[in-house]
């Protein structure tokens, strides 16, 4: 196993190593290496689910099952210049029975996912709130169908059609909009136990080995990239990230998307096919160049 | 995790050589009379082996210029990636070299006459006068200084998407295959223009890759099994015979992987750097990078002697990455009998295995250790406190100094080392005495030194 103590601070500086070595072999004398950067892209990858695993494993610690309620009525409270006032920021949970909305998620796998029957449906359009998003970390180990559109939603609230589910298991909520599934790069739950860290990605000391789950480390999502730029500055290296972005030209949506099917989740074994799939647009970035 | 000093010093190179001279390619001719090497100039050199056992320089040309693929944006390196001879046929030696991108074969041959007494030319080849010719002779051939003329006879070109990575020639003297990052070509020596694709691992997405090839090597006797390795830490052995596609394998040599042993490096230290047959065709050396492992080709499951070249870099590898040492692929060796293999390492070291016996020994190849005729003495690196004061610790290990590139002579006890670019030959000293040439390498006598300058 990797162990636990290093590992908050190595994955987060892996990945942005692998990104600088992804971004440098563009400029490389006689083109990309294939090899090199595929094995670059299985660090990535495992870091990401190693980052990952440590922020739910973090979630989880601090979730409490009577506590569900509570928390979802401190997160109606959440302050909302905690959530920036932009319109592509993270979209915010709204009343506390919205959010137990599972039903909106048939597809689901109960794997993780909380495929829990919700104490008040609602409609999507109910649980969409028309104030400043705040998106919150899929626990779903389903693979969602992305669109291969490089550019990633469009997450202001007038256009969004969301659907929010609350992972009994995990007491994770998870807005997923026009099919796609977006994650916060922090908790939504973590304001309510101490705001001071909501923002700082580097806290986490735990390793727990979470189903696979959808990532949101080093995933240029815009909302995170506004978000992250609040955050303390030994955060991910968001603006190397955000130009590599730009550089790439293509949206990560394999990255971001299918990270499906993923067996022997607690043993700590990250290989999948799917999880591999996901690397797609690296490869992709890499090939086209 | 080291100290971010080393990592800074890593991109500084010694001031005393170029890049471009730096030895990327090294292999003996098939009885062992030549050497030859490749740099990352695209500059072959061939040594010859002397009555007395030195090899001097025989022959240098420029095999490979750099090239600009205008379609791709891409420049074409000139490095010379693989070196292989051609059994010997007459009195010309033809090799295949290649860099990323195209193959070529290459005719030396030595001229030791020349014609003279031309009718209308002068010795210095100047028209003579027309009126001046009063009778006509017959050229002579007279011995001239001996002279050794590479040509270009093939170019085998536009065959490979990717960087070409190997090169093998088949022991039916009239194929060889090369292989690039997703697929094997299979050609005929004497035809250019179209070569047969035998093996495939692009996928129909390439989202989807999750392997490349790494290497690719016939089997030394049957003409019909090739073996190729992948990235994933796996070999396969194919069999020609059954399909024209030989993406189904006939074998697959997998070693299980601990669980425990699971790091965010764990791809990239199985990717397999190097797979060679040994010379009696019955076993498989894959070296990755932490180890060299010897497969029986009857045995798929796990290799029957696994060998740990360096694993004391294990705790390392975080630092390796960031200097991009880890991608770094090694080579490996059997020498003429399959007893011993051989395989490089950093800080100039090299190491020797005995398989029988299970010893091994670290050697070191470089000018301040390496005097003529001196012989060496066997290193080690130590983990902890230095036991003896030869040691090296772990810490001061020079990850600059890398010996990728390894060579053992076909029948003797003679290998040549490349360390960047310098090329060092070493003899047994028992084959002074005239003993057997399958004399065993053993860890008391250690080799001695014969230097070869440097390019």
């Amino acid at each position: 196993m990797i162990s636990a103590a290093e590992c908050a601070v190595d994955a987060q500086s892996l990945i942005s190593i692998s990104l600088r070595k992804i971004h440098n072999s563009r400029t490389q004398r006689g083109g990309i290496k294939l090899h090199k950067n595929l094995l670059v892209s299985y660090v990535l990858r495992n870091a990401r689910q190693v980052y990952m695993n440590e922020k739910y494993a973090e979630i989880y610690r601090m979730q409490q099952y009577e506590e569900v309620m509570t928390v979802c009525n401190e997160i109606q409270e959440l302050d909302p210049l905690d959530v920036v006032a932009a319109s592509d920021e993270c979209e915010e949970v709204g009343a506390s029975e919205q959010q137990c909305c599972a039903g909106g998620m048939a597809s689901e796998p109960p794997s993780l996912c909380g495929a829990q029957p919700c104490s008040s449906p609602t409609t999507p359009e109910e649980a969409c709130k028309p104030s400043e998003p705040l998106f919150y970390r899929s626990c779903c180990a389903e693979p969602y169908p992305l669109p291969p559109s490089p550019s990633p939603c469009d997450f202001s609230p007038a256009h969004c059609n969301k659907t929010t589910v609350l992972d009994l298991d995990t007491h994770v909520v998870t807005t997923v909009e026009n099919g796609c599934l977006h994650q916060d790069c922090c908790t939504p739950l973590q304001p309510c136990s101490s705001p001071a860290k909501k923002r700082k990605v580097s806290d986490y000391s735990c390793c727990y080995y979470a189903p696979e789950l959808e990532d949101t480390s080093a995933e240029p999502a815009p909302c995170k990239r506004a978000k992250l730029e609040d955050c303390c500055s030994d955060c991910l290296d968001t603006a190397n990230i955000s130009n590599l972005i730009s550089i790439f030209g293509s949206g990560f949506s394999g990255l971001v998307s299918r990270q499906a099917d993923l067996e022997q989740a607690f043993n700590g074994q990250f290989c999948s096919k799917q999880a591999l799939a996901s690397l797609g647009a690296w490869t992709r970035a890499i090939v086209a160049f | 995790m080291l100290s971010p000093v080393l990592c800074s010093e890593l991109s500084a190179l010694e001031p005393e050589y170029t890049e471009a001279d730096v030895i990327s390619a090294v292999e003996f001719s098939q009885s062992g009379e030549f050497l030859a090497t490749g740099d990352k100039g695209g500059r072959v050199v061939i040594f010859q082996r002397e009555p007395l056992g030195e090899y001097n320089v025989y022959s240098t040309f420029q095999s490979h210029e750099p090239e600009f693929d205008y379609l791709k944006s891409l420049e074409i390196e000139e490095k010379i990636n693989k070196i292989r001879w051609l059994p010997q046929l007459n009195s010309a030696h033809f090799l295949l070299t290649t860099n990323d991108k195209t193959i070529k074969l290459w005719k030396v041959s030595e001229r030791d006459k020349r014609p003279e007494g031309y009718n209308l030319k002068d010795e210095e080849g100047r028209m003579k006068d027309i009126s001046k010719i009063t009778s006509l002779q017959v050229p002579v051939l007279r011995p001239m200084d001996l002279l050794v003329e590479a040509s270009l006879r093939r170019v085998f070109a536009n065959a490979h998407a990717y960087h070409i990575n190997s090169i093998s020639i088949n022991s039916d003297c009239e194929t060889y295959l090369s292989a690039d990052d997703l697929r094997i070509n299979l050609w005929n020596l004497d035809i250019t223009d179209r070569s047969f694709n035998i093996v495939d691992l692009k996928p129909e997405n390439m989202e989807e890759l999750s392997e490349v090839i790494t290497v690719a090597e016939f089997h030394p006797h049957h003409c019909h099994l090739m073996a190729f390795s992948s990235s994933t830490g796996t070999t396969r052995l194919c069999d020609m015979r059954s399909r024209a596609l030989c993406d189904q394998h006939a074998k697959l040599f997998e070693e299980a992987v601990d669980p425990a042993n699971r790091s965010f490096f764990s791809e990239i230290i199985s990717s397999v750097s190097d797979v060679k047959f040994s010379h009696s065709g019955r076993y498989l050396l894959t070296r990755d990078y932490l180890s060299a492992k010897v497969w029986d080709l009857n045995m798929e499951n796990k290799p029957v002697e696994t060998y740990q070249v360096h694993d004391y870099l294990r705790s390392k590898l975080c630092t390796l990455y960031e200097s991009d040492c880890i991608f770094d692929k090694f080579e490996c060796a059997w020498n003429g009998t399959d007893s011993v293999i051989m395989t490089g390492a950093y800080n100039n070291f090299f190491r020797m295995f005995d398989r029988a016996s299970r010893r091994d020994v670290t050697l070191e190849a470089s000018r301040e250790v390496c005097k003529r005729r001196a012989v060496l003495r066997p290193r080690r690196v130590c983990v902890g406190r230095k036991k003896r004061e030869s040691d090296v610790s772990v810490d001061s290990l020079d990850f600059r100094k890398k010996i990728l590139h390894t060579a053992w002579h076909p029948t003797d006890n003679i290998i040549a080392i490349a360390a960047s670019n310098n090329l060092y030959i070493f003899q047994d000293r028992h084959s002074h005495h005239g003993h057997h040439a399958g004399h065993r390498l053993e860890q008391d006598r250690p080799p001695q030194l014969q230097d070869a300058p440097p390019q």
